[in-house]
């Protein structure tokens, strides 16, 4: 297989062709903060809390390594001052929404992110989509999606599909980062037990 | 209809149709695109044929009903050629008289004929009107003239011989070559060179390629792709086929709003017009090219408008941007090299092909060529579809084609690019128009989006507009924008409400830039635009309405107060009538007072007072001055002038 050799932080790197900066930097025990990333997984790009700062032909910009593709002589930096900035306001943007979150507070510790700086916000899903995007792709089940764009964008689960395929699944839980996908699961649960027609699937 | 075989087929069809047609024959054509409906064109489309018929001239009159003409503020809009005397803001009423006086007299009514604002002279034909005089109208120009429901309209004027010039006179090489020379720069936002793209695409080692119309045109406000959908689908079709035959497509896509159902229509009925005639399909005009096209309507999301999120959705997925960090003409569509360009784009192909690069280049300044639609909107008196030549300056566009700024008000400022665009003030209206003096600018070309605003609107507020309708439309998939655009709007609402602090500007600053950073796609990392750019060409608004609790434009409704200043007030009950939620004490020959704390801000008042009076006020950053007292707010007969 082609090696691309590509620098991060100053290390040399052997990566293979097709690797994203993420993985490279992984295979090298250099850590990149992830929050939508998954192995297991299609790569989202939706946190972008994996930002860095790649510099190809001398011209430096800001990626996201867990898409960004390894290319020859590639020089990544992952701790700039302005990756470390943006870093920083996604967490605190993040925090609004769940302050409580552990995976969130150990990085709002290393980047210095106030978990009070935004008003506090109703719904403590962070839109990883890790629980939609597992369903979907490893399980292949759609039980729970996103509804909605924007700002009102949340996850829900499809009761008719949850009664058939999450009782004795329920892969997604661990994933989740935050407390949102129980939540809006035992929501549901609520929902069909109070309804007589999913009662009887459910035995 | 015959299957055109051959250059010279088509030729003898366009001959044959060009005998058909009488160029001294009267014809009435009146503008019929969606907008046009709107103003009331249908109706007069009705009384039109029923008077031609009921005055016994159905042989000698000859009526079109084409898309839209572009001076949208006058419409409906007649044109009657061949002397091209222009009628504006017909009424069904109006065309009894239009029949019996001017068709058949030759007599000119004066009362519906273009009066100039400035030396109130009376103008009759259509190219001497100020608004179409000084436009440079290559592209839209062909609305007038074109029935768009009637492929035979288009070949009249020289269509599909763009097509069979390509296909048989020029290699795909030589195609793109033309098009790189011309400078062709992509119409939908971006501006990126249409050369260049399609090069990208036709080198990729694919067998399947693709090429896709964007007329998912999403701006508010914005209707230039509708019109020339509507009005000249052919065009759009020619300048796609050409591109497929170049990058070597054989499938390709229009993705329409669905809110455009007569777009949808009329270029429905002329992909299944150009397939009859062979133009589309298989063996196109007998050569070896095949090319097909399909309609595909979008659900009417704002950011189905990006390249990436419009491909997710035709493949049948939640119109999401993807996260990828590889062009779409080398992997787009099904993973395919795929060319997406704006309908305006498209439609300039067929002209660059006819008339040359160099022709085209002359139009234009040195990095942006040809020519622009632009949507003028706004505190304008002239509103519509204006097709301007690059490098036109914003002054000129406004005030020469745009007649100037409505009922004489001040210019503060006009914002281009669509919502994510910029707001430029005055000292910028000797910008020449083009892609790259916009952006330096601090704003965008955007589709063409051009929104003129006078000295009654609030900067800050139209930030604040904007942002909200960006944070509507966001997918919602990556952080900055769905979280940092949403917290962006949040402080710019407070702001207007007087509850703006320290700081605040910074903070916008910083969630601006982390927006712009590292935004998944071009929706977020345009969205802060309408602040950074008021902020940086009106910054004293925001410190006025943060420190000083005082919207200069009196336009926040949390920051004015309504005043009746006793000195002009009349007490002719006006206001006290019309108040709807009973503030305004007084009476006759009582001085009205505003009661502040049951006083709405709707703005009745100041409306109502008669001008001779003038004496209700707006006030903002100061406290509002204490009624006189009730024993002095009695008007002695005679104390005061009338």
């Amino acid at each position: 297989m082609t090696k691309t050799l590509i620098t991060i932080d100053d290390k040399e790197v052997e990566a293979a062709e097709g690797m994203t900066v993420l993985e490279a930097a992984q295979s090298v025990g250099i850590a990149i903060p992830t929050l939508c990333h998954n192995e297991k997984l299609e790569p989202y790009g939706g946190c972008r809390i994996c930002t860095v700062e790649a510099e190809v032909n001398g011209r430096k910009k800001l990626v996201v390594s867990c898409v960004y593709p390894v290319e020859q002589n590639l020089v990544v930096r992952t701790r700039t001052e302005k990756v470390n900035r943006v870093r920083k306001m996604i967490l605190e943007l993040l925090l609004s929404h769940a302050p409580d979150s552990k995976q969130l507070q150990d990085l709002a510790k290393i980047y210095g992110a106030d978990k009070d700086r935004f008003e506090k916000e109703a719904s403590f899903c962070i839109h990883c989509g890790l629980c939609v995007r597992y369903c979907a792709e490893v399980k292949k089940k759609n039980a729970v999606g996103f509804i909605n764009r924007g700002a009102k964008r949340e996850i829900n689960f499809n009761p008719e599909l949850a009664v058939k395929e999450c009782w004795n699944c329920k892969e997604c839980f661990p994933l989740c980062p935050t407390a949102a996908l129980q939540a809006a699961y035992v929501f549901i649960e609520a929902q069909i037990s109070s309804t007589p027609s999913f009662e009887f699937e459910k035995n | 209809m015959p299957r055109i075989n051959s250059s010279a087929e088509l030729e003898k069809l366009r001959e044959s149709i060009l005998s058909k047609i009488d160029p001294n024959k009267r014809t009435i054509t009146l503008c019929s695109g969606t907008a046009c409906h709107a103003t009331g064109s249908k109706e007069v489309a009705s009384s039109i044929e029923e008077e031609i018929s009921k005055q016994g001239l159905s042989d000698q009159v000859d009526i079109r009903k084409t898309g839209c003409h572009g001076f949208c503020e006058r419409g409906p809009i007649i044109v009657i050629q061949p002397e091209g005397i222009c009628y504006l803001q017909i009424k069904p009423e109006d065309v009894p008289e239009i029949v019996s006086q001017t068709i058949k007299q030759n007599q000119i009514l004066e009362r519906l004929v273009y009066v100039d604002s400035v030396n109130e002279e009376k103008i009759i034909h259509e190219t001497e009107i100020p608004f179409y005089k000084n436009q440079q109208r290559l592209l839209f120009g062909n609305n007038i003239k074109i029935d768009p429901k009637s492929i035979e309209a288009y070949l009249a004027l020289g269509g599909y011989s763009a097509l069979a010039k390509v296909l048989f006179q020029m290699t795909p090489e030589q195609v793109l070559e033309e098009v790189k020379k011309a400078n062709l720069r992509g119409r939908g936002g971006g501006g990126f060179p249409a050369g260049i793209k399609w090069e990208g695409s036709r080198n990729a080692p694919d067998d399947t390629k693709y090429v896709i119309v964007n007329a998912d045109e999403g701006d508010p406000g914005a209707y230039m792709d509708r019109s020339l959908l509507e009005g000249n689908p052919h065009s759009v079709l020619e300048g796609l086929a050409i591109g497929a035959y170049t990058i070597g497509a054989r499938e390709g896509y229009i993705y329409v709003r669905q809110e455009y159902p007569l777009a949808v229509e009329n270029v429905g009925l002329a992909i299944k017009q150009a397939e009859e005639y062979g133009f589309l399909g298989e063996n196109i005009l007998g050569s070896n090219f095949k090319f097909k096209v399909i309609v595909h309507q979008g659900a009417g999301a704002f950011v189905c408008g990006e390249s990436t999120a419009l491909m997710t959705a035709l493949e049948g997925r939640a119109g999401e941007p993807r996260p990828k960090y590889i062009r779409s003409n080398i992997k787009g569509l099904w993973e395919k090299p795929t060319v997406l360009n704006n309908v305006e784009t498209w439609a300039n192909i067929p002209l660059i092909i006819n008339e040359g690069a160099d022709w085209f280049t002359q139009y234009g300044t040195e990095t942006s060529n040809g020519t622009k639609i632009f949507s003028l909107v706004g505190k304008i008196n002239n509103t519509g579809l204006v097709e301007v030549p690059m490098g036109m300056t914003l002054r000129d566009i406004i005030y020469k084609v745009g007649g100037g700024i409505h009922r004489g008000r001040k210019f503060k400022a006009v914002q281009t690019g669509g919502p994510s665009g910029g707001c430029l003030p005055d000292d910028l209206l000797d910008l020449q128009v083009g892609f790259d003096e916009l952006t330096q600018a601090g704003s965008m070309m955007g589709s063409g989006g051009m929104i003129v605003m006078d000295e009654d609107t609030c900067m800050v507020d139209v930030a604040r507009y904007f942002l909200e309708f960006l944070t509507d439309e966001s997918c919602g998939k990556c952080v900055p924008c769905r979280e940092g655009v949403r917290q962006m709007l949040k402080i710019l609402t407070n702001i207007t409400q007087g509850k703006g602090k320290d700081g605040d500007i910074e903070l916008l600053e910083e969630l601006g830039e982390t927006a712009k950073e590292i935004s998944l796609c071009a929706l977020g990392q345009t969205a802060p635009n309408p602040f950074l750019s008021t902020l940086k060409y009106f910054k004293d608004e925001y410190e006025a309405h943060i420190k000083g609790k005082k919207c200069p434009a009196l336009y926040c409704k949390e920051l004015i107060a309504y005043y009746i200043d006793p000195e002009k007030c009349q007490a002719c009950m006006a206001c006290l009538k019309k108040c709807p939620s009973d503030a305004i004490i007084g009476g006759k020959k009582t001085i009205h007072v505003i009661d502040q704390d049951k006083c709405t801000k709707c703005n009745t008042c100041f409306d109502v007072c008669p001008p001779r009076f003038n004496a209700v006020k707006k006030i903002s950053g100061e406290p509002v001055p204490s009624p006189i007292p009730e024993e002095e707010r009695i008007i002695a007969k005679g104390s005061k002038e009338k």
